[in-house]
């Protein structure tokens, strides 16, 4: 079954504390001083075959529904590369 | 009598509150349901606080995308006076029915506290029986409350006098210019974090210099949909 891949990031201006929060725990734990941004992936999964058609439904969802364009950009929709079938 | 309707989503945690709340300021509560295509005709709506859906993809998304919220911005839009309270605030920015959205406190952390508001707008349909500067504390409780819009926006709702609340005294998340809640153009669909249901019962309430937990700034949040109605 052919999987399309959105990641949504919080916008770049926007201050994001969960990327705050675990870029202060990595220097805490002395992992190196890091700006860490926490984004979403979502995996969508369908029957048939991917179309254009299709990727331009999921690109609406990803603007409309997955992502909210106030506090996050769209910054990959992708149609995930499977190893072919033996 | 008035029948303000309160629609509880999966997860909404202040429903009770706020029907208690409504029928205290002397109008008739109606629990009306995310599931449902009606409104039952009632002349407001108050979308409570809570987490609905576990907050999950965002905090109000799914619920936004609720079956009754075909109905609620039909009804917005015609100028039904709608209050949405935390996570019924969250809903209305998800709706597109308010501006702006609402992110993770900048500290990272839930907060729980009584806090201080001014009122800067009096003219809409929820605080039309408060005074313009009024100070008033009502409890705050949230994990994502943090108001961004982008510059033009903020510019906008400032101009325009859209700005309805503003935090006192401390900025509790993070939020652009202090804003605590914000109106639509029409001033019948005010959002805000803070919880008004919560302080409008004398022994329930946010502490007062007078006497603990006898804060009862809440109250007029309803009783103004009262008056907004009886004037229409």
């Amino acid at each position: 079954m052919p999987t399309i891949v959105v990641e949504v990031m919080p916008k770049a201006e926007l201050l994001d504390p969960q990327g705050k929060a675990i870029a202060g725990a990595l220097a805490r734990t002395g992992r190196g001083d890091f700006q860490v941004r926490q984004g979403k992936r979502f995996e969508l999964s369908v029957e048939g075959q991917v179309t254009d058609e299709l990727l331009a439904q999921v690109r609406e969802i990803a603007d409309d529904v997955l992502s909210n364009s106030v506090i996050e950009d769209v910054v990959n929709v992708r149609v995930l590369e499977t190893a072919p079938e033996a | 009598m008035a029948r303000i309707g309160v629609i509880t989503f999966p997860g909404s945690l202040d429903e009770r509150d706020a029907q208690r709340a409504i029928r205290l300021a002397g109008a008739e509560p109606v629990a009306l349901w995310h599931g449902d295509h009606d409104l039952q005709g009632v002349d407001a709506l108050v979308l409570p606080g809570g987490f609905s859906y576990g907050d999950y993809l965002r905090c109000g998304a799914i619920s936004a995308l609720s079956p009754i919220m075909t109905e609620v911005v039909t009804a917005a839009n015609a100028g039904l006076p709608v209050l949405g309270i935390c996570n019924g605030f969250q809903m209305l920015v998800e709706a597109h029915l308010l501006p702006g959205g609402l992110i993770r406190n900048d500290h990272g952390m839930f907060i729980r506290r009584d806090q201080a508001l001014t009122v800067e707008n009096t003219d809409t349909a929820w605080t039309n029986e408060f005074a313009q500067g009024d100070e008033i504390v009502i409890p705050l409780k949230n994990g994502e409350g943090g108001y961004i819009a982008d510059a033009a926006t903020l510019e906008r709702l400032e101009g325009e006098g859209r700005v309805v609340f503003r935090y006192k005294g401390v900025n509790p998340n993070g939020s652009a210019n202090d804003i605590a809640g914000v109106t639509n153009e029409r001033g019948n669909v005010v959002g805000l974090m803070p919880h008004p249901e919560h302080a409008v019962e004398p022994g329930f309430g946010p502490n007062t210099r007078e006497r603990m937990r006898s804060g009862v700034d809440g109250l007029r949040f309803f009783t103004s949909a009262l008056q907004a109605l009886q004037a229409v």
